[in-house]
């Protein structure tokens, strides 16, 4: 079994299984099928499913945390919106002819949208009114159907519209519901019923009793979720016939959009914007939203799960390269968590220490010899005593009593690594340039892949700092104070008391220090200065430090020893590789694949898919024995464009051979590689590209 | 005859219900005597509540200049039997055919049309019950937003046209657009033409005067009227926009008033004239909604805040590639693909513009608008744009596809057309320059217009 196995899934087939065949697998059989050190795969499962469910909840939870802010004036507004309303002073009347509209901009990243808006609408429906509705464009490619989804989710029956594509649902449903007319004013009827019924105290049965306290007209609430989508005449013909029913109907609308709020101007014309009273709300960009979920699930030593510099670095690039999806990174972290437990034996390892000290004694010996085999692990042994490294080698219970301290020592590592981290990154990331990086991210990747204090960055940073003013300095250290106040290691205890002691002498400064520069102010004339500076120059010359300058100097050596000591990468730390994914290639196929790419291989190294070695050539070119595409493939690689591969080589050939050809060629024009051009007959021009 | 007087001078003793209204803001006060000229037509329609009247009528004129509001409030007060559809709600025929059976003979007659009703089955039920219930006076069908009826069945307005042949009624057709616009070129029956002339000033400041406030005297609030359209009036004439600056802008009228230092009229209108000059700026291009415009009113003494409208956001956040991708899709829009090897290619040698210059190209592209490209012609540029080695994944495809999505594209070619999609860019210059900023692109060098 080598790495390539996703490529082997080549050919498809579309076979519906029938039902009775299809024989469920749980989800732990599929892990467990093919998976590496099967013995203790079970146990992976689990671990692997704990941990994916306590990052799925955490998330979830960020996600609202998130978009609180957003939401929570969303609802104001709303409730604002209604209970205007129901003013009667003059200035409301006037303007009561006007839809309240909320523009939503949220970003180019339009899957992540789905989760705001599922909780926007669930908010809704809890605090304000139970009339709500999202519509998606896709759905609605005509007035009637936009018509019919509304009027469908707000009051769950069935709406017949004349077409014919309907008639299939509308026969299931005939019998249930009395279907209703697709028109507002069927919506209308609707709800003064349902007000008036509640108004009057019979309890409804299905959505009326939560709210009633509120306000006697609940708004109705459409929200349309990809506002560029949509197309521009159903939207204003919906809005006309809105505004029309905005007397006896409260409508409100929340526009989602992707891009930016004078996309409204472009969709709708003055006759119909004017229609709208539009209020704009912003939501988090989603820079700032991947940071803070970095935040809260990469850097912190709660999940033991980590991954290594270069996986990192794919799911940060795919994210700001190509998609801005938080979503996505997400599943990144989830497709390295699976891959991480399923390919790993020594997996069973990475879990909280409690529990990873245990599972150390319940390791058999292939897991101790699987041990004995990781690098980090035998460059461990070679730094040990010859006695040692044979009990090491060979004595199996030694091996797990020290394993255990190992596993011990790379909590600790993680325990200081963060904070340290942290610190750094508060006291670089306002340096001018940003030698280490704006975001926490970027250093956290330098961290990850060399010694940071070797990098030229590092020393150029140290050197900016040595330029900061006191306060400046004196600010950010206490910064790092703060983050290091709630560490609970000892280390980091230790150094959080050094680092308040230097902030104590750093202000117990302020009262005796005198700067010579101080008497300047007073004299003014050129020689003086020149005198003064010359003066001053020369005290620096001969290395006399101001109090200030010595107490600096240490302080930064002080960081620095930290750093040092903390921040080095992972891949120094013995038994690593049982908490850090590293295959990077494996996520990048996973999450960025290249179709186009993939099938040009094929079509180049037939014999690797085949798995035929008979097909395989010295020389690399294709063989003759190749199926006829990768024949024909080869041929329109090296022929010149638009030229005709047919004429030359075939002038007299049996039919059999030719219909293979022109199927060869059929072939390759439906995978994207060549096109017929209209110039002349059989000739065909090569694409480099292919269709999307 | 004393019925239209009394329609032409309101009587504020006798207010419609709202709930009948169309439109509350709309009131009475909107007809005005210049709409009576054609006297001797109004008279047709009040005095043949026996014999036929003429079968259709077709009016037009600007928005809001009073057409739906003269026809409602007329059908109302003479007591005319009468159906007004408007053609932008009926998605389907047949629910046009049923709210005009609904107003005629009740709910009854409208649930008889099957689903998918078409004009034949309209046709049949209008007959029966017709026969059943007979006219005791003309009917009227009053169609608003009719220039809609062009784009449905070819049919359908002919026969409107004629739906006296069944029935004593009269159908009446609002539209904003000429008649000559609507004529089917199967020809069909000629309606009545009438056009509604857009009101002048004075009518303006009649009707705008009605809405006064409550707690104000007539003169007090007509002389504001006055103001406001000594501003507006020479670049808005719609009553509905007028009606809104009104009501908008008069609290900051009358602040002085109540603060208690001016009555005078000429040191208001010196107070709220660059107020109202702001309010033409943003308000009345809707950039900013009236709750916004309200609360910055009352902000405004504290901070000067520019208040920002809907046009000034358009920064727009994109992925990198995305950003590389438009900038690729603008330059394959706006620059002749001849050129591609000029700006792309690493050895072009030299080449100077006046050798690609074609006579008729001397016209700039950006003044021509984008033009199409297909897709090869836009990865082929992408990737000599881009600084780094891009694989050709699955994401950068469908970037392309999202950038569609979001409009910043638009696809010329069908959906269906899978290979060799054709494109067009969609986004402005300043746009595009923005973007290009972002990633340190100096697009205008790669611009065949500004070489």
């Amino acid at each position: 079994r080598d790495t390539t196995w996703p490529y082997q899934c080549f050919g498809c087939f579309v076979f519906k299984p029938s039902a009775k065949k299809k024989k469920t697998l749980s989800l732990a059989d599929h892990f467990i099928h093919g998976c590496e050190g099967a013995e203790n795969s079970e146990k992976r499962f689990k671990l692997c499913q704990d941990l994916w469910d306590q990052i799925k909840t955490d998330t979830e939870v960020l996600q609202d945390e998130l978009n609180r802010n957003i939401l929570d004036s969303l609802l104001d507004f709303t409730r604002k919106c209604s209970s205007t309303r129901q003013h009667s002073d003059w200035a409301s009347q006037m303007r009561a002819s006007e839809i309240p509209t909320a523009a939503l901009v949220l970003g180019v990243n339009v899957p992540d949208h789905d989760m705001t808006f599922q909780s926007l609408s669930d908010l809704l429906q809890q605090s304000v009114t139970p009339y709500v509705a999202s519509v998606q464009a896709k759905e609605c490619g005509a007035l009637k159907h936009l018509i019919k989804r509304v009027l469908e989710r707000l009051m769950g029956t069935v709406v017949t519209v004349d077409d014919e594509e309907e008639e299939e649902a509308e026969q299931t449903s005939a019998q249930h519901h009395k279907s209703v007319h697709c028109s507002l004013s069927t919506l209308c009827d609707w709800y003064n019923t349902k007000t008036k019924k509640s108004n009057t105290g019979t309890p409804g049965k299905k959505r009326s009793s939560p709210v009633r306290d509120g306000p006697q007209q609940p708004p109705v609430v459409i929200i349309f979720k990809d506002l560029e989508a949509f197309n521009p005449r159903v939207l204003q013909d919906f809005i006309l016939i809105c505004s029309r029913y905005i007397e006896r109907l409260p409508l409100m609308f929340i526009f989602g959009i992707a891009t930016s709020p004078s996309t409204i101007q472009h969709l709708l014309p003055h006759s119909v914007s004017s229609l709208l009273c539009i209020e704009l709300f912003q939501s988090l960009s989603c820079t700032q939203h991947l940071a803070t979920v970095i935040d809260k699930l990469i850097l912190t030593k709660q999940f033991p799960f980590k991954l290594n510099g270069k996986v990192m670095q794919v799911l940060i690039s795919i994210f700001l390269y190509h998609d801005f999806s938080v979503r996505k990174f997400i599943k990144g972290i989830q497709l390295a968590l699976l891959e991480h437990f399923h390919s790993q034996p020594l997996s069973v390892l990475c879990c909280k220490k409690k529990e990873a000290l245990l599972n150390v004694m319940q390791l058999d010996h292939l897991d101790l010899e699987r041990i004995r085999h990781l690098l980090s692990f035998k460059r461990y042994v070679e730094k040990q005593e010859p006695r040692e490294q044979v009990d090491l080698l060979t004595d199996d219970t030694h091996l797990k009593e020290v394993c255990q301290k190992l596993i011990k020592d790379l909590h600790k590592y993680h325990k200081n690594y963060y904070p340290i981290l942290r610190c750094l990154h508060t006291l670089t990331s306002s340096l001018p340039r940003y030698p280490l990086g704006k975001q926490i991210r970027e250093l956290h990747l330098i961290c990850l892949e060399k010694n940071v204090w070797e990098s030229e960055d590092y020393q150029s940073a140290m050197k900016l700092l040595k330029m900061l003013a006191k306060d400046e300095l004196i600010a950010l250290l206490q910064r790092c104070a703060e983050i290091l106040q709630p560490a609970k290691s000892k280390k980091i205890k230790s150094a959080l008391v050094q680092l308040e002691d230097m902030l104590t002498k750093f202000k117990q400064l302020d009262s005796n220090i005198t700067s010579p520069l101080k008497h300047l102010q007073k004299k003014t004339d050129l020689a003086q200065l020149q005198k003064t500076l010359l003066e001053m120059n020369e005290s620096r010359r001969a290395k006399k430090l101001s109090p200030f300058e010595v107490l600096r100097n240490e302080a930064l050596e002080f960081i620095d020893s930290l750093v040092k000591s903390h921040l080095s990468p992972p891949e120094s730390q013995v038994l690593n590789e049982v908490c850090y994914y590293t295959s990077s290639a494996t996520v990048r196929r996973h999450l960025n694949a290249t179709p186009r790419t993939s099938i040009q291989a094929a079509l180049n190294s037939p014999f690797y898919y085949l798995q035929n070695d008979r097909l395989k050539t010295e020389d690399g070119t294709v063989s003759n024995a190749a199926p006829d595409i990768c024949i024909a493939y080869a041929t329109v690689v090296s022929a010149a464009e638009g030229n005709d591969p047919d004429s030359d080589n075939f002038g007299k050939v049996d039919e059999v051979k030719h219909a293979r050809f022109i199927r060869a060629v059929s072939e390759l024009e439906f995978l994207g590689f060549i096109k017929s051009t209209k110039q002349k007959t059989d000739h065909v021009a090569r694409l480099t590209w292919g269709g999307c | 005859m004393n019925l239209l007087n009394h329609l032409c001078y309101p009587n504020p003793t006798h207010t419609p219900t709202p709930n009948l209204n169309l439109n509350p803001n709309l009131n009475r006060s909107q007809i005005r005597p210049s709409s009576f000229g054609t006297l001797s037509f109004w008279k047709i329609i009040c005095d043949t509540k026996l014999h036929y009247s003429y079968p259709s009528i077709f009016i037009y004129g600007h928005r809001a200049s009073g057409k739906s509001h003269v026809m409602h409030v007329l059908l109302k007060e003479l007591e005319l039997p009468h159906a007004t559809v408007s053609c932008v709600e009926c998605v389907s025929v047949a629910l046009l055919f049923e709210q005009v059976l609904l107003s005629f003979f009740g709910c009854d007659a409208a649930s008889l049309l099957p689903r998918s009703a078409s004009l034949s089955d309209f046709v049949r039920i209008y007959r029966q019950q017709c026969s059943q219930s007979p006219a005791k006076q003309t009917r009227y069908i009053v169609m608003e937003k009719a220039e809609l009826l062009r784009d449905t069945d070819a049919n359908l307005l002919p026969a409107l046209l004629r739906l006296q042949e069944l029935d004593n009624v009269t159908i009446i057709l609002l539209s904003e657009i000429v008649w000559d616009k609507f004529r089917p070129n199967t020809g069909c029956f000629e309606p009545l033409l009438l056009h509604f002339p857009d009101y002048s000033k004075g009518e303006l400041h009649t009707i705008l005067s009605q809405d006064r406030h409550p707690s104000y005297s007539d003169e007090f609030y007509s002389s504001y009227i006055n103001i406001l359209l000594g501003v507006f009036y020479s670049v808005c004439r719609d009553l509905r926009e007028l009606r809104h600056l009104a009501a908008l802008n008069f609290s900051k009228f009358c602040e002085p008033l109540e603060e208690g230092k001016e009555t005078d009229t000429h040191k208001l209108w010196r107070n709220i004239e660059p107020h109202l000059k702001k309010a033409m700026q943003t308000v009345y291009l809707r950039e900013v909604s009236s709750v916004q415009w309200e609360q910055m009113q009352q902000t405004e003494e504290k901070e000067n805040g520019a208040l920002r409208g809907l046009s000034a956001h358009t920064h727009v956040e994109l992925p990198y590639y995305s950003k590389f991708l438009l900038i690729a899709a603008y330059l394959a829009s706006y620059n002749p693909a001849r050129t591609d090897k000029r700006f792309f290619l690493k050895h072009h040698g030299k080449i100077r513009k006046t050798n690609f210059l074609k006579k008729n190209e001397k016209t700039s592209n950006h003044l021509l608008g984008p033009k199409p490209f297909p897709l090869d012609r836009l990865l082929a540029i992408f990737y000599s744009v881009v600084d780094s080695r891009v694989a050709p994944t699955a994401s950068i495809f469908s970037q392309i596809s999202s950038l569609v999505t979001l409009q910043l594209l638009t696809q010329v070619s069908h959906d269906d057309q899978l290979d060799a999609p054709k494109y067009k860019c969609a986004v402005s210059m300043d746009f595009i320059c923005a973007i290009s900023r972002t990633v340190n692109f100096e697009i205008v060098k790669y611009l065949y217009d500004f070489l």
